[in-house]
């Protein structure tokens, strides 16, 4: 695939706006303005990048709790992501989630989900609804190559193949799931295969290259949208940081971490982009100014953002009722 | 010859249930830890750091992310002579297993009429207050202790981290230990020749005579900051520790309660359908005509735990909360 410079820039603008985004939020979280768990996305921004631009604004999108850059490259503003990581009411979801569970109803983003493989029936679901509704949109579905040693996994897999629903799943497979490696985990680590044990077509895709991943995501789409049943990605892709903030990283080596790093998403599509006349260094340039205003304003909009008061601390558990008269 | 008290060590919860499960894989070649990330990684809280390095894969097996089916395959490997030890990361992916606690663990000897013991351990985190928000946070001790079947413990001192896993193995039946994740880190002294502790018997871990705070688990230090505070507004408060949830020791709850006449019960669990709840209702039908003043619980609001940390602190019992609560139990007079 050959990008025009308008989607070059945008493709690396996205990468660089989650690299950015992620860099300044592991700052945050040493300040202690972000609590809890932090998972960042640092290495795999091809992935989501890719997808999300091949995705239409009538498709669901449901993902995991290292999601920011799925956020992000949805369309939800840095600063409501950002004031949600403080607790503040102004996050996208009201301070109530953190980190790990970012939603937006308007950008039909169904959420962080921090119960691994918990995404998968949500999606089948949503899928079928769409098309018992006769709806259009198809429901995408990231998560780690881990939750596919989960029973919800292959249940899913089952039903959204029985009922042929427009559903995507994105498999990231990262080779780890916290410190255990796909090959310790998997009798079989073949994942296209599995998906293929269910009569769901798939593929693998190289996850640090962001134009093969957005090529990917656009022809599986169009499979799904026409009506053929769900549809299986594997991207092969790499954390470049630990797995949270507290994973000491016992299980892989500091030579493996820098071979993968050669292959930083963002560095390789620059060269390449510069190398085939696509974009000019000013530009990237100017793409990491941009950037970095757009974050240093969501740290200000975080920063400026309100507590919410504890007397309303037990809102949104039930929806409220319209008494009758 | 004089009796020599032995040494103590400076130490820690997790080095406590470290030098547990170390001495049980010593001590008996049956028994084996497996769970996720329990070796590589280094276990997620890191209480098995430095075993796979000691005992080999075999014994500190890491599995897949597949709850379900590594606790029923430990429910099974009991039922064949094993003493399996098996960690849940934490008690939020523990319902991902619940059908095989639920439906196996706790029933294989009922249904086969005594003919099978499942001899299990099941560990788990628990507990809220790291900003984790709802999916992270949660607290299921008080659900675990209404099934009956099986025997629910929670360490909530050092001793009891070190001693209640030995013992727990050697129980015939399965066992699920709670440790709450705040107290991982909690500092103490150890006696060196520490070993195995009852499971069968709550503790006072601070007497005294005008009311009775009865808690367990990671709630069990502030109830006794709270009982500190106490005593210096002239108010003696006794504070029990449960220790067992199932079975409970009423013997010992009752005891203090004739003493005191006045309870307050602290549990981390949602208030309906609590644990705190059982034992308020036992109170009344065994010791109705003891009581002083209605009974009190502390336990957390009835909200999914939020993530935001003044939020999910007012969710949770503290010790101001603890203290509120004892001081109108106190001023209530009969
Ligand atoms: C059901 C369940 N079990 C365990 C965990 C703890 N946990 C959180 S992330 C994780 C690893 C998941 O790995 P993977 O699916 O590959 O995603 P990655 O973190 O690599 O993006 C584990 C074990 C969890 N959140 N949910
Ligand atoms: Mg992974």
């Amino acid at each position: 695939m050959t990008p025009d410079p308008i989607l070059a820039r945008k493709l690396l603008h996205e990468m660089v706006r989650i690299r950015r985004f992620e860099e300044k939020s592991a700052e945050l979280y040493s300040a202690g303005k972000i609590r809890g768990f932090l998972h960042l996305y640092i290495g795999e921004e091809a992935v989501a990048t890719g997808v999300m631009q091949a995705l239409q604004p009538e498709d669901a999108v449901f993902a995991t709790y290292r999601e920011h850059g799925h956020a992000l490259a949805r369309g939800l503003s840095a600063g409501a992501i950002m004031a949600e990581m403080y607790g503040k009411v102004e996050g996208c979801s009201h301070g109530r989630g953190g980190s790990m569970h970012l939603f937006d109803a308007a950008a039909k983003f169904y959420g962080g989900n921090a119960i691994v493989g918990g995404g998968l029936p949500l999606t089948v679901g949503y899928a079928l609804a769409q098309k018992m509704q006769q709806r259009t949109g198809l429901a995408a579905c990231f998560f780690g190559e881990g939750a596919i040693a989960e029973g919800e996994f292959h249940e899913s897999m089952n039903l959204a193949s029985l009922w042929n629903v427009p559903a995507l799943f994105l498999c990231e497979n990262n080779l780890y799931a916290m410190g255990t490696a796909l090959e310790r985990s998997e009798a079989d680590t073949n994942l296209v295969e599995k998906a293929a044990s269910y009569r769901i077509a798939g593929k693998s895709v190289d996850g640090m290259d962001v134009l093969a991943v957005l090529e990917a995501a656009q022809q599986a789409a169009q499979f799904v949208r026409a009506g053929n049943g769900p549809y299986f990605l594997e991207f092969r892709t790499y954390r470049f940081r630990a797995h949270s903030m507290f994973d000491p990283e016992l299980y892989r080596s500091k030579a493996e971490v820098e071979r993968w790093k050669q292959r930083c998403p963002i560095a390789g599509f620059s060269v390449r982009a510069i190398s085939e006349g696509w974009l000019t260094p000013q530009t990237i340039a100017a793409i990491e100014a941009e950037v970095a205003r757009e974050i240093a304003q969501a740290v200000e909009f975080a920063e400026a953002g309100t507590w919410e008061p504890v007397e309303t601390l037990t809102r949104d558990v039930y929806t409220a009722r319209v008494q009758p008269e | 010859m004089n009796t020599v008290t032995a040494p103590v060590i400076t130490t820690t919860y997790r080095e406590a249930l470290r030098m547990a499960l170390r001495e049980a894989l010593q001590r008996d070649p049956r028994v084996f830890l497996m769970g996720e990330d329990v070796g590589r990684y280094g276990g997620t809280y890191a209480v098995s750091k430095g075993l796979l390095e000691e005992f080999g894969e075999e014994r500190i097996r890491d599995t897949p992310l597949s709850e379900s089916a590594f606790v029923g395959a430990g429910i099974g490997a009991a039922l064949n002579g094993m003493l399996p030890i098996v960690e849940v990361m934490t008690c939020n992916f523990s319902l991902l297993a619940l059908d095989q606690i639920l439906n196996n663990a706790a029933t294989l000897r009922h249904m086969s009429g005594g003919q099978f013991n499942i001899p299990l351990v099941i560990r788990m985190a628990t507990g809220a207050g790291r900003q984790l928000a709802a999916q992270h946070s949660h607290s299921f001790e008080g659900w675990y202790a209404h099934i009956p079947g099986i025997r629910v413990v929670t360490p909530a001192t050092l001793e009891d981290a070190r001693g209640m896993l030995w013992t727990a193995l050697m129980d015939p039946d399965p066992v699920i230990m709670f440790e709450n994740a705040l107290l991982y880190n909690l500092e103490g002294e150890l006696a060196t020749d520490a070993g195995a502790v009852d499971i069968d018997r709550a503790a006072v871990r601070r007497p005294g005579s005008d009311l009775t705070l009865v808690t367990y688990g990671g709630s069990l230090p502030k109830t006794l900051q709270a009982a500190e505070r106490l005593a210096a507004q002239n108010i003696s408060a006794e504070v029990i520790d449960l220790r067992t949830l199932r079975p409970l020791d009423m013997t010992t709850v009752l005891g203090s309660l004739a003493k005191t006449h006045r309870m307050v019960i602290i549990d981390e669990g949602w208030k309906s359908g609590s644990l705190a709840a059982e034992i308020m209702a036992r109170v009344m039908e065994q010791a109705f005509y003891e009581l002083d003043a209605p009974i009190e619980r502390v336990c957390s609001a009835e909200v999914p735990i939020p993530y935001a940390r003044h939020l999910e602190q007012a969710a949770i019992p503290q010790v101001e909360t603890i203290l509120a609560a004892a001081l109108r139990t106190v001023k209530q007079h009969v």
